[in-house]
């Protein structure tokens, strides 16, 4: 007989931590997918909500800062808006110049996020991170079968209320505006609409669903710590879109879980299958093959499993059922 | 108060600043951010210490440190090879990646492609050297003080006169030839350049030599100085890119110049700071620049 409680533990903390994961691929999805714009510093966005949100509903600690030991919902909120605050700053000093500052400053923005994250001690809690985030059904805990399956409901519910609003984004006036300035800026212009503003209003709005992202994962892991904001997590997320099909809202979706099983299942025969010593060698020819991955479908595939849908405008798509062509 | 922080800094804008010059030049010429230049500087120091050690074992002697210097024959001599090396890696890396994007992709798909292969090549070195550090040579060198209350080694001093005569051969290379003539003008305007009879492909392949090359250099100086790890050069990319828009992409002086300013801030960061501060120098920099003067000292506005 096998133990059923534990694979269903397993299987749902897997499909919670791939939905989670693809929080943050449907904000990049909005970012670089429906704009264009190009954030090599997710990890530092998503690095902004975990800590913001511990810190805001931890309880009192002398380690660090606070903890405020405010309601779990108050920290998904405290991280959403603080990461879209980071966002629009960044946003505002780098979008109205060539693309590619956005790029460096978002790398540095990571690196800096990093950096407080191991030395600010008082606020951080360093290199020992944050430790008793509270968990959304902590009742539950004592049954990880039954906690998990509750908290990828959770997460699943989120995923599916950003994916609804974010569809209709894509699909409002809106959104048209934002692949009309990624396709054409000039054209844009021309018909009146400032492509910063426009910009700045994606960019802030992808990063606040990246920290929201960084906020779920803290509350559903109960613990932190700077080690799990390190770039490898931004090239994840990015390998996620790309595969999955950027400009696509579900493609991001399946990408992450796609991605995501693919770096579990990776680890596990890693963990298995190779001995001790070389585990660390292993672990790198994981990331070089991430890498080349991301490489060959820029080259390759560029569009990804899921090809963006060409929406024009969803009352054209309700008159053709859906059949709107580009 | 102590001013050997101006040494220190002096040492890292130098190794800084040969990086940055290959990050304003691709930049300015390909017209895009290259993420895989500190890659570059890994590399070169990598094949360097393997090509080092094949001729230490080989050639008798050739393992015996300089003079004072703790840097051997083999080192200088492996290091020349290695230029060769990384500007062959360099130039593979355009051909089955960035070549295929070029013209054809907007400029923002190679930075997403360069930031794909830098993971590619960092991980593959660490799967070849693992991610312990690892050192060209482990004398230690004795610090002579030349007055001001400032010390430097004798490999530091060889490394910057090194340094001076690598950025004048650069100079001299893009002022005086026919080739850094080029360069100028396919950064101005690629198709006109063409038009006006210049190979923009053969271009495009002395600008991958000369950012590698100097890239490689870069490693070396950072290995002889600190030591070998395969994330030596990643760290550094956010130093590069900043010492390159504070100097006003496409402008070499420019880039040396950014990056002296960035070392010896970094040098000043860990003296009166703490070194765990050292890495947040150049996104202040970065930041500052961004919004007082986002083309930099010697850029042109717009």
């Amino acid at each position: 007989m096998p133990d059923l409680g534990g694979v269903l533990a397993y299987v749902s903390f897997f499909l919670a931590m791939a939905l989670i994961n693809a929080i943050a691929c449907l904000g990049l999805n909005l970012q670089w997918g429906q704009t264009g714009l190009f954030n090599v510093g997710v990890a530092g966005f998503v690095a902004v909500g975990a800590y913001v949100s511990a810190l805001l509903t931890t309880p009192p600690s002398d380690e660090h800062l606070g903890g405020f030991s405010l309601p779990i919902v108050v920290g998904w909120l405290g991280a959403t808006v603080a990461a879209g605050a980071v966002s629009a700053f960044v946003g505002a000093l780098t979008l109205r110049l060539r693309a590619d500052y956005l790029a460096i400053t978002t790398f540095g923005v990571a690196i800096v996020a990093q950096l407080i994250a191991l030395n600010a001690q008082k606020l951080t809690g360093g290199t020992f991170g944050i430790a008793f985030i509270p968990r959304p059904f902590e009742s539950l805990a004592a049954a990880p079968a039954l906690f998990n399956l509750a908290n990828f409901a959770l997460v699943a519910i989120v995923v599916g209320v950003l994916y609804v609003a974010l569809e209709r984004l894509a699909r409002s006036p809106w959104g048209r505006v934002l692949r009309a300035i990624r396709e054409d800026e000039r054209a844009a212009m021309a018909l009146g609409k400032n492509p910063t503003r426009y910009r700045l209003q994606a960019f802030a709005l992808g990063g606040a669903v990246m920290g929201l992202a960084g906020a779920i994962e803290a509350h559903f892991i109960g613990f932190i710590a700077p080690e799990n904001y390190e770039s490898a997590l931004t090239f994840q997320i990015w390998a996620m879109l790309i595969v999955g099909g950027s400009g696509n809202n579900a493609g991001a979706i399946v990408g992450a879980c796609l991605i995501w099983a693919l770096w579990s299942a990776s680890g596990l025969a890693i963990s298995v299958l190779v001995p001790p010593e070389f585990e660390a060698r292993a672990a790198a020819l994981r990331i070089v093959a991430i890498g080349v991955l991301l490489a060959a479908m820029i080259v390759l595939r560029p569009r990804g499993i899921f090809a963006e849908r060409a929406i024009v405008s969803r009352f054209l798509d309700e008159e053709t059922g859906g059949e709107a062509s580009p | 108060m102590t001013l050997q922080f101006l040494v220190d800094g002096l040492m890292a804008g130098a190794l800084i600043g040969l990086g940055a010059i290959g990050v304003t030049l691709t930049y300015s010429i390909l017209g895009f951010a290259n993420f895989a230049h500190g890659e570059f500087i890994t590399f070169g120091a990598y094949a360097t210490l393997l090509i080092a050690s094949a001729i230490g074992a080989f050639v008798a002697g050739s393992d015996q440190s300089i003079g004072p210097l703790s840097i051997t024959w083999a080192v200088i001599a492996a290091s020349v090879a290695a230029i060769g090396v990384t500007g062959a890696m360099a130039l593979a890396l355009d051909f089955v990646l960035f070549r295929r994007l070029r013209g054809k992709s907007a400029a923002i798909s190679l930075v997403l492609a360069s930031f794909g292969a830098s993971m590619a090549i960092r991980a593959s070195l660490e799967f070849a050297f693992t991610s312990r550090p690892t050192y060209f040579a482990r004398d230690l060198q004795i610090a002579t003080p030349i007055g001001l209350g400032l010390k430097v080694t004798p490999d530091q001093i060889a490394l910057l006169i090194a340094t001076a005569v690598v950025l004048m051969a650069t100079h001299a290379l893009m002022t005086r030839t026919q080739v850094g003539r080029a360069m100028r003008a396919v950064a101005e305007n690629p198709s006109l350049a063409r038009v006006a009879g210049v190979n923009v492909d053969e271009t495009i392949r002395v600008v991958w030599l000369l950012g590698a090359a100097l890239a490689c250099v870069s490693g070396v100086m950072l290995g002889l100085l600190v030591q070998i790890r395969p994330l030596m050069g990643f760290d550094l990319l956010l130093p590069l890119f900043a010492a390159a828009i504070l100097g006003g992409i496409g402008s070499v002086p420019g880039a040396f110049l950014g990056a002296l300013i960035i070392g010896l801030g970094e040098a000043a960061t860990v003296q009166f700071a703490g070194a765990q501060w050292r890495a947040a120098v150049a996104f202040v920099v970065l930041i500052a620049v961004l919004i007082v003067r986002p083309s930099g000292l010697f850029g042109r506005s717009g």
